[in-house]
This record gives C-alpha cells, sequence and structure tokens, in this order.
C-alpha cells in the first residue's frame, strides 16, 4: 500500500436485541477507491453502510478517516454524502432548493450558492433544472438530483445505498456506466452497497462480499470470480453448480480426483494442491463440456435447456444424483439426451476444492 | 449532554404533565368516590347499587349505544356502497351532502331537531295540519328521540370508515371474483365484506364510543329517560358529589371496557388489500324506471339530510314571540344576527368560543406534535405510555373528563399538584385541551409516520441540525396532517356542550349555552341564529382543513 488508507474501518461491530448485524468489520479506502459491498439481503451491508454514516452508533470498533477518529461524530458534522436507496428528495422543495440543502448547512450564500447548485447539477447533466419540482422528473432525474445534492458540499466520502435499484432495468445499465464515469471524474472516495453481483463488478474497484455480518473477501471482481476464498464465494458470485468428489492426488495432467468413478486429472484448479479426501467441488458451467462418449466422463440425462445467445446452458442430472450446469454450443443437446460431462480444455480458473468442513 | 438523553429527559417531563393532566383527575375520582368524613367508605357505591335508577341509566347508555351502532351501519353502510360502485343521476352531488351531519356540532343538531320534528315542529305541524289531528302526531322525546337523532349523526362514521375501507381495496379483486364465476352477491358477501371488517369494526368502535358518550340528546328529548351522561350531570347538580364520582367511574368502566371487547385482540394495522387501491369502474344503473326510482330516492335522502340545516337557518330569522302555531313562521328578521354583534353580553359568547377553543387547539397541536416527534422519531423509552395517555381522552367520555377536572382542580394542595381552576378562566381551555388531544396526536403519528425516515436522515447528512431539519423538512411536509387534526379539534372545541355545561363561568360561558339559556327564555330566532354561526364556522373550517390537508 505504501500510504496510510484514506477511510478506514476497525473491526466494527453492530448488534440489535442481541442478534449480530455486522461482525468485526475491517476494511481500508485508497483516497478515490470505489468499494462495493456485497451481499445477500440480511448479509449487514446496508448496516455496514449506515455505520460508516453515522446513522447507528457501532457496539465495537472505529472509523477513520485520513486518521481523524470519526466513529462518534454525528451526521451532521461527518461530511460524508448519502444517496438514499429511494433518494429521500425532499418533496416541497424544488431541484435547486435540494441541491442547495446541504451548501446552506456549511453557510454558502448568495451568488456562491447559485453558482454551486448550477455548477452541481451542470455535474450530473441537469443544468438548469433549478426551479423544477420534484414530482416532475424521471426516476432516473432524481436519482441524478440525489447525487448532485449528495455531492455539492463536497463530502469526504460518498456513500450510496442500492443506488440503481429503482430504475427500471433498461435504464440501469445506461445509469451504472454514467454513475461510473461521474463518481471517476469528481475522484471522491466512494463506498456503495449493492445486492446485484453484476453491479458490484461493474463498479466496484474492489468488492467486498458479506455474508451474515461478516467479511467473506475482500478482492477485485477478477479475485473473486478467479480465487474465491469459499465455497459461498465461488457460489454467490457468478454461476456454478457442485458436486461431492474425492482428492486422489497428483494424476499425470493435474490433481487426480474421483467424481462419481469417473476419474478426472485437472490442470488448472483452485487450490492446486488440495489435500487428499472428500471435498465439494465448484464449477462454473464454461469450466465443463459435453462429450457424449468419451470414456472418464459422469454420465448423466439433460432435464434443462436455456438458450442464452452464443451458447446454452444444460442442466444435467448425473446418474449419482447431482445437478451440473454445462455450457455448450445451442444445439449441442436436448433435455431427455444421456450425455457425458468432461472437464473443459480451457477451463481457466472455473473448478474450486473446497476439502470436507471448511465451511 | 448527549441528544439521546436530552430526549429521554424531554419524553420524561411530557410523561408527568400528561399523566397530571389526564391520569391524576381520573384517578382522583374514582378515589374520592370512596371517601366519606370520616375516611374510606363504600356507603356511595352501595347506594348507587340500591338505586334502581342508577343501573337502569347504565343500561339504558349501554342498549341506546347498541342500537345506534346497528340503525348508523344500516344507513351508512349500503350508502357507502352504492355511492361507490354505482353510478345513477346526482351522484356527485348527492356524494357530498351524505357527509353533512358533520357539520352540525352535537348541540345544533339537537335543537335543529327540535324545530323539525319537535312538538311544534315544521314536520310535526305539516302531518297535523294534512291529517287534521287534534294535537302533534309525535312526541319527540324518550329513547326513539335520542335514537334518531344518533342515527342521523353517526351514520356518517359508517359512511366514512366504509368508504375509505372499499377504496383502499384494490379494483382487481372485483375482476378476479368475476373472472372465477362470481356473481355481484357472491362477490360482496365472500370479498367484500370480509376486506371490510377492519373498516367496519373501526366505524362501530367510533359510533359505539361517541353514543356512550352523547350527552346533548338525551339532555334535550331524554324526558324521563336517563342514560349515565345525563344521571351525572343531574346527580352532580342536586350536590350529591360522592354519588356523581361513582357513577363516573361506572362509565369509565364501561366505557374502557367497550374499548376493550370491540378492538379486543384485533390488529388495527392491517389494511384490507395490501396494495394501494384503484377504484372499479362504476356500474351504472340502465334501466330507466329503475334510474328514476334510485333519483327519487337520493333527492328524498339529500332533503332529510338537510332539513335540519335548512331549518336552523329559516328559525334564526324568525323574530321573537311572533311564531306560535303556524306551520310556517308568518315574519322573517335581520335582527338575531345583528343582535349577536352588537349586544355585547350576546356577543360574548362568539368571542369566548373563539378564543377558547383557538388557545386550546393551539396547545394541543404543539403538545401533539413534541409527543409525536418524541414517540415516532426518537422513539423514547416513555412513548408507548405517551401515546396511551394521549388517546385515553378519547376512550372517556366527555361527561367523565369534566367531572375529573372539576374533582381535581377545585381543591388547593400545590404539594399535590391540586389548584383551584374550577370557576376562573383556565379550566375551560384545559378541559378542551385535554379533549383536543387525542384528535391532534392521531393525526401528528398518522403524519409522522408517513413520512420517510431516510428524509431526516438526509437533511442530517447534508449537515442540518434539529431544529433545521425540523423546520426546513419535517414541519411543511407534516403541514397537511397538522391542519387536518388542527380542524378538527377546533370545530369540536367550538361547538363542545358537554364539558362546557359543568365547568362554564359566566365569563368564559361559550356558545352552547348561550343557546341553552336563549331557548329557555324562548328565545329561538337567537338560539337558532347561534347555531347557524356554529354550523357556519365548522363547515368552513372543515372545508379549509379538507383543502389544506389534501397532498399537493
Amino acid at each position: 500500500m505504501g500510504s496510510e488508507p484514506f477511510l478506514h474501518l476497525e473491526a466494527l461491530t453492530k448488534r440489535f436485541d442481541g442478534l449480530v448485524a455486522v461482525d468485526r468489520v475491517s476494511l481500508s479506502l485508497e483516497r478515490g477507491e470505489m468499494l462495493a459491498l456485497l451481499g445477500p439481503s440480511g448479509s449487514g451491508k446496508t448496516t455496514t453502510l449506515r455505520l460508516l454514516a453515522g446513522f447507528e452508533r457501532p457496539d465495537a470498533g472505529r472509523v477513520l478517516v485520513q486518521q481523524e477518529d470519526v466513529t462518534g461524530v454525528e451526521p451532521v458534522s461527518r461530511r460524508f454524502g448519502m444517496v438514499f436507496q429511494h433518494y429521500a428528495l425532499f418533496p416541497h422543495l424544488d431541484v435547486g432548493e435540494n441541491v442547495a440543502f446541504g451548501l446552506e448547512s456549511l453557510g454558502v450564500k448568495g451568488e456562491a450558492l447559485g453558482r454551486r447548485v448550477a455548477a452541481a447539477l451542470a455535474l450530473v447533466d441537469l443544468a438548469g433544472y433549478e426551479r423544477r419540482r420534484i414530482g416532475q422528473l424521471s426516476g432516473g432525474q432524481q436519482q441524478r438530483v440525489a447525487l448532485a445534492r449528495a455531492l455539492a458540499p463536497e463530502p469526504r466520502v460518498l456513500l450510496l445505498d442500492e443506488p440503481l435499484s429503482n430504475l427500471d432495468p433498461a435504464l440501469r445499465e445506461r445509469t451504472r456506466r454514467e454513475l461510473r464515469e461521474l463518481i471517476r471524474r469528481v475522484g471522491i472516495t466512494t463506498v456503495f452497497v449493492t445486492h446485484e453481483q453484476d453491479e458490484a463488478f461493474d463498479l466496484g474497484d474492489r468488492v467486498a462480499l458479506l455474508r451474515a455480518g461478516r467479511l467473506e473477501q475482500v478482492g477485485t471482481p477478477e479475485d473473486l470470480y478467479a480465487l474465491p476464498a469459499n465455497a459461498f464465494v465461488a457460489e454467490f458470485v457468478g454461476r456454478s453448480s457442485s458436486i461431492d468428489v474425492v482428492v486422489l492426488g497428483r494424476g499425470e495432467r493435474g490433481l487426480r480426483v474421483s467424481i462419481e468413478g469417473a476419474e478426472w486429472d485437472l490442470n488448472e484448479v483452485s487450490p492446486p494442491n488440495a489435500g487428499r479426501g472428500r471435498a465439494r467441488m465448484l464449477v462454473r458451467p464454461e469450466a465443463l463440456r459435453l462429450s457424449p462418449h468419451a470414456p472418464g466422463a459422469v454420465n448423466g440425462t439433460v432435464t434443462l435447456r436455456r438458450f442464452i445467445g452464443s451458447s446454452s446452458l444444460f442442466t444435467v442430472r448425473t446418474d449419482g444424483g447431482a445437478t451440473l450446469e454445462v455450457s455448450g454450443p445451442p444445439r449441442s443437446a436436448t433435455p431427455g439426451d444421456r450425455v457425458g460431462i468432461m472437464p473443459s480444455r480451457r477451463a481457466g480458473g472455473g473448478i474450486h476444492l473446497f476439502p470436507e468442513g471448511t465451511e | 449532554m448527549s441528544a439521546q438523553s436530552r430526549s429521554s429527559i424531554a419524553g420524561s417531563v411530557l410523561l408527568v404533565l400528561l399523566v397530571w393532566l389526564i391520569a391524576y383527575p381520573l384517578i382522583l375520582v374514582l378515589i374520592e368516590g370512596f371517601r366519606g368524613s370520616q375516611g374510606w367508605t363504600f356507603d356511595y357505591l352501595r347506594l348507587f347499587l340500591a338505586r334502581g335508577n342508577e343501573l337502569r341509566a347504565l343500561w339504558g347508555s349501554l342498549w341506546i349505544s347498541v342500537v345506534t351502532v346497528v340503525l348508523a351501519a344500516v344507513i351508512g353502510v349500503p350508502l357507502a356502497y352504492l355511492f361507490w360502485r354505482y353510478d345513477f343521476p346526482g351522484r356527485r352531488i348527492l356524494g357530498g351532502l351524505v357527509a353533512l351531519p358533520a357539520v352540525l356540532p352535537p348541540l345544533v343538531g339537537v335543537i335543529a331537531f327540535m324545530f323539525l320534528y319537535g312538538e311544534s315542529g315544521f314536520a310535526s305541524l305539516l302531518v297535523q295540519r294534512v291529517l287534521q289531528l287534534e294535537e302533534a302526531p309525535w312526541r319527540l322525546q324518550g329513547a326513539g328521540a335520542i335514537l334518531l337523532v344518533h342515527a342521523y349523526s353517526m351514520y356518517v362514521y359508517f359512511y366514512l370508515f366504509t368508504r375509505a375501507g372499499l377504496s383502499a381495496l384494490d379494483g382487481a379483486v372485483f375482476e378476479a371474483a368475476a373472472s372465477l364465476g362470481a356473481g355481484r352477491w357472491r362477490t360482496f358477501r365472500r370479498v367484500v365484506l370480509p376486506l371490510l371488517y377492519p373498516a367496519l369494526g373501526g366505524g362501530a368502535l367510533l359510533t359505539f364510543m361517541t353514543s356512550l358518550a352523547s350527552f346533548s340528546a338525551p339532555y334535550i328529548f331524554g324526558g324521563g329517560f336517563r342514560v349515565m351522561t345525563t344521571q351525572i350531570v343531574a346527580t352532580r347538580l342536586n350536590g350529591d358529589d360522592q354519588l356523581a364520582m361513582i357513577e363516573t367511574a361506572s362509565l369509565t368502566v364501561l366505557a374502557l371496557l367497550a374499548l376493550w371487547v370491540l378492538s379486543g385482540g384485533r390488529r388495527t394495522d392491517v389494511s384490507a388489500g395490501g396494495r394501494k387501491g384503484v377504484a372499479p369502474a362504476l356500474i351504472p344503473v340502465k334501466q330507466r324506471s329503475l334510474r328514476l326510482a334510485v333519483a327519487l330516492l337520493g333527492w328524498v335522502l339529500a332533503l332529510l339530510l338537510l332539513l335540519p340545516h335548512l331549518t336552523l337557518l329559516l328559525v334564526s330569522f324568525v323574530p321573537a314571540g311572533t311564531w306560535t302555531t303556524e306551520p310556517i313562521p308568518p315574519a322573517y328578521t335581520w335582527r338575531n344576527y345583528l343582535t349577536l354583534i352588537q349586544d355585547p353580553v350576546r356577543a360574548r359568547p362568539l368571542v369566548n368560543s373563539l378564543w377558547l377553543a383557538t388557545a386550546a387547539t393551539v396547545a394541543a397541536v404543539v403538545i401533539a406534535l413534541i409527543a409525536g416527534l418524541l414517540s415516532v422519531r426518537r422513539r423514547v423509552r416513555a412513548g408507548g405510555a405517551i401515546q396511551g395517555l394521549l388517546a385515553l381522552p378519547w376512550a372517556v367520555p366527555g361527561t367523565v373528563f369534566a367531572i375529573a377536572l372539576a374533582t381535581a382542580f377545585s381543591v388547593s394542595a400545590p404539594w399535590a399538584g391540586r389548584f383551584i381552576l374550577v370557576g376562573t378562566l383556565w379550566i375551560l381551555p384545559l378541559a378542551y385541551l385535554v379533549r383536543n388531544l387525542p384528535i391532534t396526536s392521531r393525526a401528528v403519528v398518522a403524519g409522522l409516520r408517513a413520512l420517510d425516515p431516510s428524509l431526516d436522515e438526509a437533511a442530517a447528512a447534508l449537515g442540518a441540525r434539529r431544529w433545521r431539519a425540523l423546520r426546513r423538512i419535517t414541519l411543511p411536509l407534516l403541514r397537511p396532517a397538522l391542519v387536518a387534526g388542527a380542524s378538527l379539534a377546533f370545530v369540536t372545541a367550538f361547538g363542545d356542550f358537554v364539558t362546557s355545561i359543568m365547568l362554564y363561568t359566566y365569563d368564559t360561558r361559550p356558545i352552547s349555552l348561550e343557546i341553552l339559556s336563549s331557548l329557555r327564555q324562548s328565545d329561538v330566532g337567537v338560539a337558532a341564529a347561534y347555531g347557524v354561526v356554529l354550523m357556519a364556522v365548522s363547515a368552513a373550517v372543515f372545508a379549509v382543513g379538507a383543502e389544506q390537508g389534501s397532498p399537493g
């Protein structure tokens, strides 16, 4: 790292009525970095964000900005900008008054106020919208006003709570792109919450994956996909299916595992030196291929075919009773076909082994 | 000191104030009923149980209330369904008229009925003339008269609750029922009615409690028939204070018992249908003869609803002593209204009612606002108790509170929190305030609950301190709820009769008591003119409240 982190969460812990919502979460962000808090509902990601904003007080742990402890600082004085999930725009104030609200708190007045409101609106491509009523705006425009309002007072950190969840899917992709560009341009250190892996991967420099209040893994999207720390991460990030295997040891062309009687040598597998014994294997669909009569294949019956453009996803019920998802050419099989499954030759890190009892 | 502990100190102070103002007087009544000159005694309770007319009055209160609920439901529910589901000529105008009884304060409604259906009322004299009878065809007295007035003034509750319940229904349930082959009747019985239960329960509860507390109708029309509210006042006038307290306690117990039974176990916050309702398409009444019948029925109904108001207006122009046996008054004059303005003695009650109601309303809004912010927003520990106390005066009849306040504040014992307020300027506004608190606090709490809490957090994240957030964000957004609550509270206090009759002084005599004394002096014109003023102010305030209260 070299320098000190800009924003530092230190073993943050929050309990509600005895239930631990956030459990010793520690994270560090460089200045200007964008971090995604990703996780299923109830994972504590929103609580973590609210702890950062100061709306909740942690039971233990600290929040530091440039080594200044802000844990006990009220939200009013914390100077963290926040965009709420439903935007929380003030419905009785117009767009300009909404954006001016935070500037007025800082004592900005008169001409300077008007100038900075206009600048903030121009930043989100809403120049000249000052006198519009909130109710007249589309969902996407409301989201931008919320962003302009949060950014106008030049906060130290920007917090976004599910920033795109309120937009319809057609708009979401475009808004996501614009949001990413805007935040890069402003260069503000940003933490955002999402339950969508796509969003986290697309927007976040790094992604922190939470489950039941605990930080499971934090890293770049590539790290999370290719080197998941555990089965939960592997399953939550990207498509995968799982099957029980026995690790036999070093084989001729890689790690030898036994799957429902078949034996595969895996040359690209993580971890490459898994210990012998029973394990759960998680496989991305593209790490497997259908090969009808290959010796050493795992046999099964196709139960479902989903066409997804350039390829199809085949759900295969193996003779041993497991369900595997396999990617292949669109028409290579139809439901009811007997097929064999082999590891793909270009698996590219899509196979992960988790010895029994490590979850 | 942290914001949290400041809030809980404020909460504790408020709680103490409310206990002193609301719970303490009620407890004192209970205690004093069991205290004689030589300490504790059950003498008065024995006296209460021994006298047949006491239990008869209690029983009268109960059965009158039950029958009122049935009558009000029978009128209000079908009307609401009709207006919501069917289209017929005159639907819009009639729909507005249906809520008219709400602008008649209880006492005014009663005297309007007297002018209309009383022994020498227009309707009675008309029937007498037409049928050539020796005397009036009926006597507007006893339980029947009370029930008539109750049904007229309280069906509105059922009507409004049912309308609200119906409009919370998603119109799609009708389409769903129809697509599943259910006819209109089966849809109503199996789908609509069960979904309406919460609304009907709410209407029944409100009607029952209002009827139980009703005072004006039994007081004017009761004659020999007593309900507990009138019994209490009579006993009190006799000077049997202790017995009156036992009676008060018995009525309180009945009211709380009824509240417990009627709302028992039922969750009141379950909304029928869940989603925001889309009204189904109106069913037009097409058949020509049916259209005619419905229209005719509608206009008869409108006339019946409007007659009391029109009667009052007409009588207010009758010069004193000119109208004796003619079916229609022979002479008309503006004098009655001029008297109200010009005669300082006559004008005083108008001024009194205005300032009393205004002061009580402002105080009630402020207390409700503080209580709401502390219990809904700050979530102070005392929040539940505060809201419970604020709701209590709604459950307890006005007569009971009048007695309770009269008991608590007729003794000077500052160390026990008792001061002599009875007979002073302060007792009436205090009584109005207590009776207004449930109205304003319900409005404030509903308004606060409807506000997205993240608006507050957004203000905080933008650096707004608490006062600025309150002034710039919370209060402006809460304004519709505040206006609605305040207007309802003002109208209630402005037309109050039940607490005023027990607590007024000559200097603070409100309009309702002036109406009563005008009637006693057979000055019907002036009484009616006061009634018209009360009615007009109530209607105007309601209109303002409805306009301001509607969002956007």
